[in-house]
């Protein structure tokens, strides 16, 4: 299925993605997954400069056109200290998700002898409490949106409001791309809230596949079409070979 | 006091390793491990460890032979494919105690441990599960005007680190010449003992100066063994052997495969476990 700009409904969600780090500055872009990594370069050839990027391990890229350059070394010990200071936006992934953003990529069932042993917290505690997260969620469905999640590995709106200042202090959630919607934050007690839905898709079809009530406010508008030179980007210079597609069906 | 010269026999290594010990292991994921080692502790009836990683094969190869009690770790994966089979295996049959932590607060307690301090304060870990699911894990309250109250990671103390280098020298001074030094000096740092194996040994480093990165204050042993990260990753010297990595995942699946993989690769010493590797047919080496 395209739509009017002949725009791939990964091609959607990469924009969707890169629209998270609009206006970040000069602070680092991480992503996991292949979808959030193509966001991220494309901001960064666009309308967000000034973003940091990584080659996926230590070092920073001068530019996504040329994997070749780099311009600085960001092993883990220095990563993890740049995002104690905050000059991080990650677009992480999530195995749960509730609806104050609590996520879970620990394991799936009793965290004393889970039914299904995921990666483990990893970074997910301390990025959640230091600096901006967003999600990426390839496939959108009740099992990953999960009215609670059954361990929390990155902190949610409520816990972070519950814990006290430290943990609330540079806590904040952007947003959460799937493959159907873009979602966000942005009411008045930090529910999730359905933002936009994707070229195609009703919004009938993303509550149905969302396991606890979203917030919605009036009319929910359609996610933007990526530009000409957008796509132009996307197809011929970052993802010529479509590793886009493999994660987003069409 | 040994003499300056500190190499050492895998056998003799594996021999200074005993049942209970708090082990660090070095490297990141399913990148320069120091595999030679683990499989010379496979070798031994070494039990009831507890093991610090940032985990990857080492903690999966151990989880299978039933060698750890319990895990300090803030992940388990092989970066190639996501889940660690075997540490999956273990955690979904209640086989080993798991001490969840966050990266942030791992690297605090390492350097809690390095500096000889109880702990550390760190602001990672807090409003999430990681101190639900651990009640050793304590907060502090800052001491001056912001009151903040924050997690005291606990100082990782080892009985033993080990870690893989690209080249090092008799005396046990280590080099990292790959991308991530991950935080291997800060397990060196941690221990009462170090053991580092190595590519290569030199009588004298090439290389920038920042590339020394472990010292040999820090070091007990240093055993030569090439090709000892695989079949993780050790740039530049190697990159992962990901069809040994995708064969390893396949045979961890089921337990015969996993019983002839083991007869196959693990049943020897480290020079049978290479030959092994050397032996395969090209289609499996590519598969």
């Amino acid at each position: 299925m395209t739509t009017p700009t002949g725009a791939t409904r990964a091609e959607i969600c990469v924009v969707a993605c890169a629209e998270a780090w609009r206006g970040d500055g000069e602070i680092l872009a991480a992503t996991a997954g292949t979808v959030p990594a193509l966001g991220a370069r494309l901001a960064r050839l666009t309308f967000s400069p000034h973003l940091l990027l990584t080659d996926g391990e230590a070092m920073l890229l001068s530019t996504p056109q040329d994997p070749g350059r780099i311009e600085g070394w960001l092993p883990y010990r220095k990563h993890l200290s740049l995002a104690a200071r905050g000059k991080r936006h990650m677009m992480m992934g999530a195995a749960q998700l509730d609806r104050y953003g609590n996520q879970n990529i620990s394991c799936v069932g009793d965290w004393a002898r889970p039914r299904r042993q995921l990666l483990g917290a990893r970074g997910a505690p301390s990025n959640t409490v230091n600096h901006p997260v967003s999600y990426w969620v390839p496939r959108h469905s009740p099992r990953v949106f999960v009215p609670r999640v059954d361990m929390v590995s990155g902190v949610g709106y409520d816990r972070a409001a519950a814990q006290g200042p430290a943990v609330a202090r540079f806590h904040g959630l952007r947003r959460v791309v799937t493959d159907l919607a873009v979602l966000d934050f942005a009411t008045r007690d930090h529910r999730m809230r359905l933002a936009s839905v994707h070229p195609g898709v009703g919004t009938d079809q993303v509550r149905e596949r969302t396991g606890f009530a979203l917030a919605v406010d009036g009319e929910v508008p359609t996610t933007r079409e990526p530009t000409e030179e957008e796509l132009r980007l996307l197809r011929e210079v970052l993802d010529p070979h479509g590793t886009r597609d493999r994660e987003v069906r069409t | 006091m040994t003499g300056l010269d500190k190499r050492l026999s895998l056998p003799e290594f594996a021999g200074r390793i005993t049942s209970g010990m708090t082990v660090g292991i070095g490297g990141w994921g399913a990148r320069r491990k120091p595999m030679a080692l683990v499989r010379a502790l496979l070798r031994t009836g070494v039990r009831d460890l507890t093991v610090v990683s940032c985990g990857g094969p080492d903690v999966g190869l151990l989880a299978a032979a039933g060698r750890i009690r319990t895990l300090i770790a803030p992940f388990v994966t092989l970066d190639s494919v996501p889940l660690e089979p075997h540490f999956r295996a273990a955690r979904e049959s209640g086989a080993l105690c798991f001490e969840e932590w966050d990266e942030s607060m791992f690297l605090w307690g390492l350097t809690a441990a390095a500096h000889r301090l109880p702990f550390m304060p760190v602001r990672g870990g807090l409003g999430s599960d990681v101190p639900r699911r651990n009640p050793r894990l304590r907060t502090v309250t800052s001491p001056y005007e912001d009151g903040e109250e924050l997690l005291a990671a606990p100082a990782l103390d080892l009985d033993v680190a080990l870690v893989h280098m690209n080249r090092a020298d008799v005396r046990g001074n280590g080099q990292s010449l790959g991308p991530d030094p991950y935080f291997d000096d800060l397990f060196t740092e941690a221990a009462r003992h170090t053991y580092l194996s190595c590519e290569q040994i030199v009588d004298r480093f090439a290389g920038p100066p920042q590339s020394l990165l472990v010292q040999r204050q820090n070091v007990t042993g240093v055993l030569h063994t090439p090709r000892g990260a695989h079949f993780t990753s050790c740039a530049p010297d190697y990159g992962r052997d990901e069809a040994f990595q995708r064969a390893y995942v396949r045979a961890a699946g089921d337990p015969g495969t996993w019983r002839e993989f083991e007869a196959r690769f693990l049943a020897g010493d480290e020079h049978a476990y290479q030959r092994a590797v050397d032996g395969r047919e090209p289609e499996e080496a590519t598969a």
